[in-house]
C-alpha cells in the first residue's frame, strides 16, 4: 500500500447507514485507518438495505454497505454492555477521530458524550452527525433523512405548487452530511496540532441544508423579500432554467447567458432565430419570460425537442456550445464513454459478494491517488486483528467476550 | 469553507469580467457589490481586482501563489494552461502548491470541453432522474446541488492534501471533475444498476423500507410536515399519536410491505389527521410519540424557526451596501472554534491595497500604473 494523504490518521466509526459511513469512507479512501464498530450478529444498518445481487438479502452482499465501506476494517461491540463501553474507551484513547452518529441522549445515558470522551483521551476529535444536532429545542427529536431536508429547507424547493413537497432522492442530506463531517474534522485536526486538544465536532443534516444549500435563500429574503417556492420544473428569474421532454427523455436546459440561448435558438431553426420568436417583443426579456410566458414557451418549444432524442440534441448542443444536457438514468451513466475514458468506476472485488464497478474518486490526487485498495469488511472480520493483535487479549478472552454478547 | 476555517482566501477577481455570483438571479439591483447569494456565500475572502487576460497580471499573480498555501480554480479545462498558470507552471513558482480544479466533467475526456451549469450536471450525473412525482415526469432538484456537492467534497480534499504536506513537505494537484462528485453521492443507484441492471426512475417520496414517509398537508396554506416511519415500534407510536383511529387496525396496514403496498390509501388517512394541524403543532405531538417528523420549511419560516435560531444558522452581518444582511452558518459547529465572521463579503476589489502593498510589496507609483493600464481592474 503506498503512502495517502492521510496515512497514518486513526478513525473509529460507531455510526450506520449513510451519513457517518460516508464521512468514514472519505477518510478511510485517502487512508487513514478506519475501524468500524459493528452492533454484533446483525452490524451495520446498511447491511439489511441493498441493492442486493439477484434481490437476495444477505448481510454481505449489501451494494449500499459495500460501496459506503470500503478500506474500513470491521469489529464487533455491543456499546450497551458496561464491558464494551470499557473495551470503546481502550480503542479510542489511540485514536484520533471518532465518528457517531447516536442521539445525543443515549450518549450521554451510556456515558459517552464528548466530556466523557474526552477525559479518555483529551485530543480525541469526536464527530456527532445526527438530523438535529447536538445543541436547540429539537436537540432530542428523532429525524431521518426526509425530516432534516424539510427542516433544512431542501424540501420546500422541489415539487409543484399544490401538491407534497419533494424529499431528495437516495438520502443526499446524509452524504452532504458525511463530508461536512469529514471536512471539520480536518479543520479539528489543523487546530489541535496548535492546541493539543481535540473538539467536538456538530453535524446537523438540517443544518447542512439550510446553510451550504438553501442559505443564501435567507440573504434574499432579508433583503427583497424573496421567497423560494416549488416550480415544478423550472426556476423563474430566467428562462431557459428548465426541464423539458424530447423524444426519449428529458433535456435540462439553463442558459444564463443570452449568447447560449441565442445559438439555441439558431440551433432549432436551421442557422436562425426562429420568426415566432424573433418576431414577438414579449420575448426580449428573457425574466419575462420565466415570470409570464413560460408555459408558452415550453410549448413552443416542444415540437422541435420531442422530433429529437436526447443523444442527437446533446451532440449538436455539445458542437453548439450550448450548456444543455441530458437527463441521464444510471445505466447510461455508468456506461457513459467519457466516464469510461477517465477511467472512473473502479472494479472492486469483494470475497462473498463477487466483483462490481463501484464509483471511483470523488477527487483525484496527483500525489496521493485515491483507491480502494480493501473491499468493505465482512461483519466482525478484524475483531482478532484489533482485539488480540493490538489490544494484546488472549484467544480465551476472545472466546468469552463473543459468548457474553459483548463482540 | 477554508475561510470559515481560518484561512486567509484571497479572491482574484475583475472588473472586466463580473463574478457572476455577484449578479445572481436574485440580484435585484444589478450592483455586483450587493447581491444576496454573494453576501451569504462569499464571506471570510478578501477580494482583489486583477484581469488575468493582461501578461502584466500573470507574475503578480505568481508572487501572490508564491506565498500561498493552496490555488483553487473552476474555470473551464484550457483556461489556466492558456495563461501559463497550470499546476505544472505553478509548481515551478512554488514546488509544495496545493492546486485544485473544479471543472464541471473533468480535465479530460471525450466531454471535457461540454458547457454546463450545475443544475443540469445532476441532469448528467443520473441524479435529477429520480425527483418528480412517482413514476410522473422529472422536475429535477432544480438547485445548484452539484456546486455546493464539489465545493465541500474539495474543501475536504484540499484539507487531506494539506495534512500531507504538513507530514511530507510535498504538494500536489487535485482534479475534482463536479460530475464524477456527484455520481460519488449516488451510490446505491449506481449499486442497483451494476448488480441487477435496474434502472430507477421518479421517485416523489417513496422510500422503499419506510411506510407512512411522505410530507403531509397541514392545516394552513401550504403547511406540509415531514413523517418517516421505519419501525413497527414506531408504527405503534404513530397509531397512538394519532389517537389510534379504527384504520389503523385494518390488515392492509398491518406491517411494512403492506403499508408500502397501499401506501397511496394510508396516505390520504395520514392526511386525514394532519390537515388538521399546525404543522408545528403536529410535529410536537408525534416526536412526544417517538416519531420521527419535521415541518417543511420554507425561506420565511426558516428564519423564524427557533431550533435554527438557537444553532445560530443565520448570522446577523453589517454590510455597506445594505446596513445589515442574514447571512448562512457554516455547514459544522466546532465546539473550540465556533465559526466567526471575520470578514463580511468584500466589495469587489476591497482589499487591492492590503494584496500588492502590503504582501506584495508594491510602491504606490507601480499600483497606479497597473490601475491605469487596467491590470488591477
Amino acid at each position: 500500500m503506498s503512502d495517502k494523504a492521510l496515512t497514518g490518521l486513526k478513525v473509529v466509526e460507531l455510526a450506520e447507514f449513510i451519513a457517518g459511513p460516508y464521512c468514514g469512507k472519505l477518510l478511510a479512501d485517502f487512508g487513514a485507518e478506519v475501524t468500524k464498530i459493528e452492533k454484533p450478529t446483525v452490524g451495520d444498518e446498511a447491511r439489511q438495505r441493498g441493492p442486493f445481487p439477484d434481490r437476495l438479502p444477505d448481510p454481505e452482499k449489501s451494494g449500499l454497505f459495500l460501496y459506503l465501506n470500503t478500506n474500513k476494517l470491521s469489529i464487533t461491540l455491543n456499546v450497551e454492555t458496561a464491558t464494551g463501553r470499557n473495551i470503546l474507551k481502550e480503542i479510542l484513547k489511540t485514536a484520533d477521530v471518532l465518528i457517531e452518529d447516536r442521539p445525543p441522549a443515549q450518549m450521554e445515558a451510556l456515558g459517552l458524550n464528548y466530556e466523557s470522551l474526552h477525559k479518555v483521551n483529551p485530543a480525541l476529535i469526536v464527530v456527532s452527525i445526527t438530523a438535529f444536532g447536538q445543541s436547540g429545542p429539537y436537540r432530542d427529536y428523532k429525524g431521518y433523512a426526509i425530516n432534516a431536508s424539510a427542516l433544512g429547507g431542501q424540501t420546500a424547493c422541489a415539487g409543484e405548487m399544490g401538491r407534497e413537497p419533494l424529499t431528495p432522492p437516495l438520502c443526499l442530506g446524509h452524504y452532504q452530511s458525511g463530508v461536512a463531517g469529514a471536512t471539520a474534522a480536518m479543520g479539528a485536526i489543523f487546530a489541535r496540532e496548535a492546541s493539543g486538544k481535540g473538539q467536538h465536532v456538530d453535524i446537523s443534516e438540517a443544518q447542512v441544508w439550510a446553510t451550504l444549500h438553501t442559505g443564501n435563500q435567507e440573504s434574499s429574503f432579508i433583503m427583497h423579500g424573496m421567497k423560494r417556492m416549488r416550480w415544478g420544473h423550472r426556476t423563474p428569474g430566467v428562462y431557459p432554467y428548465t426541464i423539458l421532454p424530447c423524444k426519449d427523455g428529458f433535456m435540462s436546459m439553463i442558459a444564463i447567458q443570452g449568447y447560449q440561448w441565442k445559438r439555441f435558438l439558431e440551433m432549432i431553426g436551421d442557422g436562425q432565430v426562429p420568426e415566432w420568436y424573433s418576431s414577438d417583443p414579449r420575448f426580449g426579456d428573457r425574466r419575462e419570460i420565466s415570470l409570464k410566458y413560460a408555459d408558452e414557451m415550453d410549448g413552443r418549444l416542444a415540437p422541435w425537442l420531442t422530433a429529437h432524442t436526447k443523444a442527437e440534441i446533446y451532440r449538436l448542443c455539445l458542437e453548439k456550445r450550448v450548456p444543455f444536457a441530458p437527463v441521464r438514468n444510471m445505466a447510461e451513466v455508468v456506461n457513459d464513454a467519457h466516464l469510461k475514458a477517465r477511467e472512473y468506476f473502479v472494479e472492486v472485488s469483494h470475497p462473498v459478494a463477487g466483483t462490481f464497478k463501484y464509483p471511483g474518486a470523488p477527487g483525484r490526487l496527483s500525489e496521493t491517488p485515491w483507491a480502494v485498495d480493501s473491499p468493505a469488511p465482512l461483519l466482525g472480520q478484524h475483531n482478532e486483528e484489533i482485539y488480540c493483535k493490538r489490544l494484546g487479549y488472549s484467544k480465551e478472552k476472545l472466546e468469552a467476550l463473543r459468548t457474553g454478547g459483548v463482540i | 469553507m477554508l475561510g470559515d476555517l481560518g484561512a486567509e482566501v484571497i479572491k482574484i477577481e475583475t472588473r472586466s469580467r463580473i463574478d457572476s455570483m455577484r449578479l445572481s438571479p436574485d440580484n435585484l439591483d444589478k450592483e455586483p457589490d450587493k447581491d444576496p447569494w454573494f453576501h451569504s456565500g462569499v464571506r471570510n475572502q478578501l477580494s482583489i481586482t486583477l484581469d488575468m487576460e493582461q501578461p502584466k497580471a500573470i507574475p503578480l499573480l505568481k508572487n501572490l501563489i508564491k506565498m500561498s498555501d493552496v490555488v483553487i480554480e473552476n474555470f473551464s479545462p484550457k483556461v489556466m494552461k492558456q495563461h501559463g498558470l497550470d499546476y505544472p507552471a505553478l509548481k515551478q513558482v512554488k514546488p509544495d502548491i496545493i492546486m485544485i480544479s473544479l471543472p464541471a466533467t473533468g480535465h479530460f475526456g471525450p466531454l471535457r470541453d461540454a458547457q454546463t451549469y450545475g443544475p443540469s450536471l445532476t441532469g448528467l450525473a443520473g441524479v435529477d432522474g429520480l425527483v418528480g412525482y412517482y413514476g410522473e415526469r422529472v422536475l429535477g432538484l432544480q438547485q445548484a446541488y452539484a456546486d455546493v456537492n464539489s465545493a465541500l467534497h474539495g474543501a475536504f480534499t484540499v484539507l487531506a492534501a494539506l495534512y500531507y504536506k504538513k507530514r511530507t513537505g510535498k504538494g500536489q494537484f487535485i482534479e475534482m471533475a463536479q460530475l464524477e462528485t456527484v455520481v460519488s453521492i449516488a451510490g446505491e443507484a449506481v449499486m442497483e444498476y451494476v448488480m441487477n441492471g435496474k434502472v430507477l426512475g421518479t421517485m416523489g417520496n417513496y422510500y422503499p423500507t419506510m411506510c407512512p414517509h411522505n410530507n403531509y398537508r397541514c392545516a394552513e396554506e401550504d403547511k406540509w410536515i415531514s413523517i418517516g416511519v421505519k419501525t413497527e415500534d414506531e408504527w405503534k407510536a404513530f397509531c397512538q399519536a394519532i389517537g389510534d383511529p379504527a384504520w389503523t387496525k385494518d390488515e392492509k396496514y398491518a406491517d411494512k410491505y403492506s403499508r408500502l403496498r397501499n401506501r397511496n390509501e394510508l396516505d390520504r388517512l395520514v392526511t386525514e389527521w394532519t390537515s388538521k394541524l399546525n404543522y408545528y403543532d403536529a410535529t410536537e405531538i408525534l416526536q412526544k410519540h417517538g416519531v420521527a417528523a419535521a415541518p417543511c420549511l420554507d425561506t420565511e419560516a426558516r428564519f423564524f424557526d427557533p431550533h435554527l435560531q438557537d444553532r445560530k444558522t443565520y448570522l446577523e452581518v453589517d454590510h455597506p451596501t445594505t446596513g445589515t444582511d442574514f447571512i448562512a452558518n457554516s455547514a459544522w459547529a466546532l465546539s473550540d472554534n465556533p465559526t466567526e465572521i471575520r470578514y463580511r463579503s468584500p466589495l469587489l476589489g476591497e482589499h487591492n491595497k492590503y494584496v500588492f502593498k502590503e504582501l506584495l510589496q508594491m510602491a504606490d507609483e507601480e499600483m497606479a500604473q497597473l490601475e491605469a493600464d487596467k491590470v488591477i481592474y
